[in-house]
């Protein structure tokens, strides 16, 4: 055993992540009685949680009472186009009422019913209104009252502090991890029985993202480096409707509850054209006229769903065509028009910080004129391998729940379903780790001398006179993510993709920075790049490998579903643990359906 | 030729001055993108912080030609002709550039008392629209700590910060307060502790609240009727020592039946 060479802190349970995966991981550890951290690269309450806007899925039934578990787990499969972990898809349709509930008890205002129910919304996908809100800042409201409950249990919370590697012990059972202090650029070290992966997604790997600087794939990459498989990593969600005027809000979100509110989708002659889109899959269900999707909105027995409610790929791909085919906007969007469809009082109550970002940031009066929209990478289905009930990887000791796990979404994600995702999983998670530090069979020691290689890569670009500037190689990165590996690929592109990363891996090899430690951003940045070059190297070798079209893979080579490859995901490791070594893919067959289940997707609705 | 002049402060807790920078104006940017255009050129390690870019984390508070306001939803070309001048929020010990050290507000976040709800029913709590809006007005709440850094309590003395909550734990205190289901009483901590009372409604942090609750209006003065009504109205007081021990505990409390 080594001696530690910088600051030490030890616990039982160390959660890398502060959104709402985390915290109510923390939150579900703590109350076994565990000492509990939970380390965050911002400061605690500004995770990517709070940008959700529309709310949290959950079948309670309170708006429409025919709504259960079963429908909300068939709309999930049906719009994750069967590439899910079925069992997450089950637990997550059971569990999200419960939990939804739960947050009540700590402080949460949803809005209400007529009769003071929790009031629940119509999102894509899901064939009942279902998502439990708060007007559209949700997802604040989900942040605030697990933090708050968090700091009322008095858990330890390590702001601004980005971790660099996980450790393991000689049996490979996780052992904690090297980071440093942001204010500081000072190194600590984590000794932990367990570590939970809670760190979001990898947007910002893209030009056109609604996602912020902190998106960079860490627990992707933490996890792969570690020795976990990452799967579906081909499969992101391009938003169908982010801002695209002026260019620099391009990719920021307009929330999707602007059409379950009753907005639709336009070109540039006017037409209402996502009724050319609806795929075989979904026309039993969508309206086939205006007339009968109107009458939806105030009626929804009297005539089936607008098809501006189907999954965001279907939307997302139908407005690329309309774009591409010419009939797009000045911008190079489509209209997203509210406007002449609800009173500016309605949409100044249902929408107020839609109302407000368009107004103060384009200039726009969304109650007075359409809103220009367009494609904008959002969510990544992708992530580490875990297994449904306990939210544990196959390295010992380390979980994962949220953005960063996979196979609840399968091959697209439904709206609405991420919020839910986080407290279910993130208190699976919680507990799944707490059965582990209980079980008694943890990692024997940390190896500071280990730690140390972190620490030296950390700083090696510090020590270089000259060499690249990160913020260079970072926006070369998202420029050719964003043409290589976009909305719609094909083989040609995302081989130049392949090459390119191998490029921008030598380029980050090169990095120098300058300044100090304190507080430095392109410092910071540079030890962000290899987390996003290793998560953008599987993206683009699972979309390569995948010859099909599904869910958020498009591949222009490939329109179609093959069933063949519906019954497998794609799985990565990083053989050298590594962040520049070789990636191995391979074939992981989808869990089999029990028979009562697939009896449900199949049932005619 | 540069048609944009940013004078911004760069130092650390040990001093620093302003240093210009030139660039050319883009088309509807925002002052955060435009720090973003100098770290990726001319000084990549320009601290600020940020997130989410679209006004709902509260991360890029910073003091804009002398006024709190975020850098991501203050635009460039609504500001008026000639160099803008950014600073860090001066209420708050510096870090570096524009960074500030925060932790003031977290450690008030620690002495707030949660939510004392009554046991759940099974299918959950019944709480109508009108009485949760005027919690959820005060729940808008980003914390970016702007109405902190403007507020004179602790903006012009430094020694009030040990008890005094500020206007951004005021609105939570009153949330909690007007909340539904909380059978908590935080008055005499509010009072005592809290330093309700520095508060003289000046109004300055409903000013620059980004998310325009309205602090004073809607949260302050409502707190200091409560208090006061607690305090100095005999009946009141009266009335409340009886009350309270059925408030004290959550268990006792019987859940409010729908009406």
């Amino acid at each position: 055993m080594t001696t530690p060479a910088y600051e030490h802190h030890e616990y039982d349970v160390l959660i890398i992540g502060a959104g709402g995966a985390g915290l109510r991981a923390a939150i579900e550890a703590k109350q076994r009685g565990l000492t509990v951290a939970v380390v965050t690269k911002s400061l605690l309450g500004k995770a990517h949680t709070v940008m959700a806007e529309g709310g949290m899925a959950a079948a309670m039934g309170n708006v429409q009472p025919e709504d259960n578990w079963m429908v909300h787990f068939r709309d999930t499969m049906r719009g994750g186009k069967m590439l899910n972990n079925y069992r997450m898809a089950e637990l997550h349709a059971k569990e999200a009422p419960e939990r939804v509930y739960e947050l009540e008890q700590w402080g949460a205002l949803f809005d209400r019913t007529p009769d003071g129910k929790i009031l629940q919304r119509d999102f894509g996908g899901h064939r009942y209104a279902r998502l439990a809100h708060v007007g559209d800042r949700t997802g604040l409201e989900l942040i605030r009252t697990l933090q708050q409950k968090v700091v009322s249990m008095g858990t330890d919370v390590y702001m601004e502090c980005k971790v660099l590697r996980l450790m393991r012990d000689a049996d490979g059972r996780t052992a904690g991890c090297v980071a440093y202090w942001r204010p500081t650029g000072e190194f600590v070290t984590f000794a932990a029985k367990s570590v939970i992966l809670a760190t979001g997604g990898v947007g910002k790997s893209w030009k056109f993202t609604s996602n912020s600087w902190e998106s960079t794939g860490d627990g992707h990459a933490l996890a792969l480096w570690a020795g976990a498989q990452l799967i579906d990593m081909e499969c992101i969600q391009f938003h169908p409707t982010g801002m695209v005027w002026p260019l620099s809000v391009r990719g920021l979100l307009t929330t999707e509850g602007v059409r379950g509110d009753g907005g639709v989708l336009r070109n540039s002659e006017g037409q209402r054209f996502m009724f050319n889109y609806v795929a075989p899959m979904f026309r039993a269900e969508t309206a086939e006229s205006e007339e009968e999707a109107d009458k939806w909105y105030d009626d929804h027995t009297a005539g089936r769903r607008p098809p501006e409610l189907l999954p965001r790929d279907e939307v997302a791909r139908a407005i690329n065509t309309e774009v591409k085919a010419g009939r797009g906007t000045p911008h190079g969007g489509v209209y997203l028009d509210i406007a002449s469809r609800r009173s500016a009082e309605f949409i100044r109550r249902r929408l107020p910080s839609m109302y407000h970002q368009f107004m103060e940031l384009a200039g726009v009066d969304i109650t007075r004129e359409p809103m220009e929209i367009g494609p904008t990478c959002h969510y990544i289905m992708g992530g580490v391998k875990v297994d449904a009930e306990t939210a544990a990887t196959r390295v010992p000791g380390l979980f994962a729940a949220g953005e960063v796990a996979a196979g609840l979404h399968g091959a697209n994600r439904l709206g609405g379903n991420s919020l839910s995702d986080l407290i279910v999983f993130g208190k699976r998670a919680g507990a799944g780790a707490a059965d582990y530090v209980e079980s008694g069979a943890v990692a024997s020691g940390f190896d500071h001398a280990e730690a140390q290689s972190a620490v030296d890569a950390a700083l090696a670009p510090l020590s270089r006179a000259e060499g690249e500037n990160p913020y260079d190689i970072q926006r070369d990165l998202q420029d050719m993510m964003q043409i290589n590996v976009g909305i719609i690929r094909n083989a040609g592109e995302l081989d130049t993709a392949l090459a390119a990363l191998e490029v921008l891996t030598e380029r980050v090899q090169r990095i120098a920075v300058t300044g100090g430690r304190a507080y430095n951003p392109g410092w910071n940045l540079a030890t962000d790049l290899p987390s996003m070059i290793t998560v953008s190297r599987c993206t683009a070798l699972g979309a390569r490998d995948r010859h099909e079209s599904r869910g958020g893979h498009t591949r222009e080579d490939f329109p179609t579903a093959d069933a063949e490859f519906g019954t497998f995901n794609f799985a990565h490791s990083a053989t050298q643990g590594t962040w520049d070594g070789e990636i191995v893919t391979e074939r992981s067959p989808l869990l089999v359906i029990p028979d009562e289940l697939k009896a449900l997707l199949e049932e005619a609705h | 030729m540069t048609d944009l002049t940013m004078r911004i402060w760069r130092g650390d807790a040990g001093g620093g001055d302003f240093v210009e920078y030139g660039l050319d104006k883009v088309e509807g940017e925002v002052v955060l993108d435009v720090i973003h255009r100098i770290q990726a050129t001319d000084a990549p390690d320009l601290a600020c912080r940020w997130n989410c870019k679209a006004g709902k984390c509260g991360s890029c508070s910073a003091e804009i030609n002398g006024r709190p306001r975020l850098m991501c939803m203050t635009r460039v070309d609504q500001l008026p002709e000639g160099p803008i001048t950014v600073t860090p929020m001066k209420t708050f010990p510096i870090i570096r550039d524009l960074v500030t050290d925060v932790s003031f507000n977290f450690a008030m976040a620690e002495r707030v008392p949660a939510l004392l709800p009554p046991p759940m029913p099974a299918d959950g709590y019944r709480m109508f629209q009108q009485d949760v809006e005027r919690g959820q007005e005060f729940r808008k709440c980003i914390e970016c700590f702007l109405c902190q850094d403007v507020c004179h309590v602790i903006r012009d003395h430094e020694g009030n910060k040990t008890n005094y909550a500020g206007p951004r734990f005021f609105i939570r205190y009153a949330e909690l307060e007007m909340h539904p289901l909380d059978t908590n009483d935080r008055r005499d901590l509010v009072r005592e502790e809290m330093g309700l009372g520095y508060c003289n409604i000046t109004k300055c942090c409903t000013e620059v609240c980004p998310e325009h609750i309205k602090i004073t209006d809607n949260a302050i003065i409502p707190l200091k009727e409560r208090v006061v009504d607690a305090h100095y109205d005999p009946v009141a007081w009266l009335g409340r020592k009886i009350r309270r021990r059925a408030k004290r505990s959550a268990g006792d409390a019987a859940v409010q039946p729908a009406p």
